[in-house]
């Protein structure tokens, strides 16, 4: 039943970007996302184009898993293209009822529509190519000069990847108690929105019970290997930047300096 | 009136790279009445099977059939069967949620639209099934202890009043005490209502010494089908699949081959103490 759910949606292969050290991948589509708001003209968003279709096709992950990406967030970008078409005052083009469409306004919604595809694409790249774990290491070392203000950067990278471990544990706990229920005869489908609220109790009371008692135990597991939190720990798998990675950044900067020069500073 | 798997296979996630077949043809005939163990290695399919048996999983191929009706057919009604296949799950005690034993118990009976007063009287009578006392009917059941908690849980699903009554594991994770308790119960049950036990369990002591036919689950198929001093003689293809035949059963066989005058073919116990005793008077050794 709930097997069909994929989340942390990791695609598994062999390639070049897959082998990327995390941190790399992990700045490069943050300044992808910055050029795509700094860029405002068609050469700008051309060149994203291009450059992101790059690494799709380096990544050899199959599009139509990125597509699957989009689907969560139609409705945002219909809300902002309309909101953007409509709304936004200049010269007119066309005028049905009180409704405007202006020049101004279509350009605007365009370019809306691009960013928005073109950041669900980009950063479908990263959590495509990178397992969750590599993403928190990524971020935990990448944060790190955060420590010096006291800001807990390994405890959050710790919670974050217990609770990407805990994800499919739990699906399946779900899974469990609802097969137990639905032998004692419980019914999650039918029904209207309170009863259906009200049958997911049998669900969720027992759920929230198995999640603390494994938070607990897991707590307690951590203390008996004298888990302590960030201080001198060292990693099984330490994070080192390889040539490969040296390239990438190289690669990151020409796209964030020719993208900048095109979309922004140049001008026909 | 019966439950039967006829040609029942069943592939988890059919169609991908993960593709595993948990069972493979599997048919067998479950009459009324009658005590059954289905005994396995863990990933040997009982669990996927019992999930079969109410209806809860459906086969990938072949057909279930209960009391004569396929219960895949568009019009039969699941509701009625889960009342009348009760499963029991492994560690049912995850699945206790209301704020007290009684309540719980009032579940499966209340989702089969009972009247209230038919409702308590069952669940009353389900908890004094599994032995639990009065005073622990309106303490929230996370207060119990963990035997207790699994009886709470057990009589949740006897409440229903089932026809076959299937139990996943009921004794894992219990001490022998809390282990023989619950089967003694179990058994008891059965004598004084007649109904149908299926009892899964990788444990051949645990079951020898209660049911009347034994199914061995072998990587999804069934290796053997028969009553237990039958399949016991199988004991050396037994350890070959991961399971073993309860001790005295190797004692008895360890004697026989040494020369001594003695049935192998010993369920518990006190039976291997009668047979002994038996073979030393023949002998003229004991008096």
């Amino acid at each position: 039943m709930l097997r069909d759910i994929t989340l942390g949606q990791y695609y598994q292969t062999d390639s070049v970007i897959h082998r990327l050290d995390p941190r790399v991948k992990l700045v490069a589509t943050f300044v992808f996302i910055i050029s795509l708001f700094l860029v405002d003209n068609f050469i700008g968003y051309l060149i994203a184009a291009a450059f992101l279709a790059c690494m799709v096709k380096i990544s050899k992950v199959p599009f139509r898993f990125m597509v699957k990406g989009m689907k969560s967030i139609v409705f945002l970008l219909l809300v902002a293209v309309v909101f953007n078409l409509f709304l936004t005052p200049g010269e007119p083009l066309i005028s049905v009822w009180k409704l405007t469409v202006t020049k101004e306004g279509l350009r605007l919604a365009a370019m809306m529509a691009v960013r928005l595809v073109f950041l669900i694409i980009g950063s479908s790249l990263m959590t495509l190519t990178t397992t969750p774990n590599n993403l928190t290491d990524g971020m935990e070392k990448l944060m790190s000069p955060l420590k010096r203000l006291h800001v807990p950067v390994h405890e959050v990278a710790m919670m974050m990847s217990i609770a990407l471990r805990f994800i499919p544990i739990l699906l399946e706990e779900t899974d469990k108690i609802m097969k137990a229920q639905i032998a004692r005869g419980a019914d999650f489908e039918s029904g209207n929105l309170i009863k259906k609220a009200k049958s997911l109790v049998p669900l969720l009371v027992p759920l929230f019970i198995s999640a603390f008692r494994r938070a607990n135990d897991l707590a307690m597991a951590m203390e008996a290997r004298c888990y302590r939190g960030g201080e001198h720990r060292t990693k099984m798998k330490p994070l080192i930047y390889h040539r490969r990675d040296r390239y990438a950044y190289a690669v990151l900067l020409g796209y964030a300096v020719v993208s900048v020069y095109f979309g922004r500073i140049f001008t026909l | 009136m019966a439950i039967i798997l006829d040609h029942v296979s069943h592939i988890y996630e059919a169609g991908t790279a993960m593709e595993a077949a948990a069972l493979k043809d599997v048919s067998l005939m479950i009459p009324d009445g009658q005590f059954i163990g289905l005994i396995g290695h863990t990933g040997s399919g009982k669990s996927t099977l019992v999930q079969h048996l109410n209806g809860l999983m459906k086969p990938t191929s072949g057909h279930i059939y209960y009391n004569g009706a396929d219960i895949h057919e568009e019009d039969f009604n699941k509701k009625e069967l889960r009342s009348k296949v009760g499963l029991v799950f492994q560690y049912p005690e995850h699945q206790l949620f209301e704020i007290d034993v009684f309540s719980d118990v009032c579940f499966g009976p209340k989702n089969m639209g009972l009247d209230e007063k038919e409702i308590q009287l069952r669940a009353y009578a389900a908890l004094k099934q599994v032995g639990l006392e009065d005073d622990y009917f309106y303490q929230s059941p996370f207060d119990l202890s963990g035997g207790q908690k699994r009886r709470a849980a057990i009589a949740g699903v006897l409440a229903m009043k089932p026809e076959v009554l299937i139990l996943d594991e009921p004794t894992a994770g219990l001490d022998p005490k809390g282990r023989d308790e619950i089967l003694d119960q179990i058994a008891a049950l059965r004598e004084e209502t007649g109904i149908t036990v299926v009892l899964v369990s990788h444990s051949m002591d645990d079951v020898a010494k209660y049911v009347d036919r034994i199914v061995v689950m072998n990587q999804g198929s069934v290796l053997y089908d028969d009553e237990p001093r039958k399949v016991f003689r199988y004991y050396k293809e037994l350890e070959e699949v991961g399971l073993a035949a309860p001790q005295v059963t190797y004692i008895m066989q360890a004697l026989k081959e040494k020369g001594f005058p003695v049935e192998a073919d010993i369920l518990t116990i006190e039976e291997a103490r009668d047979e002994i005793l038996r073979a030393l008077r023949h002998k003229g050794i004991a008096p």
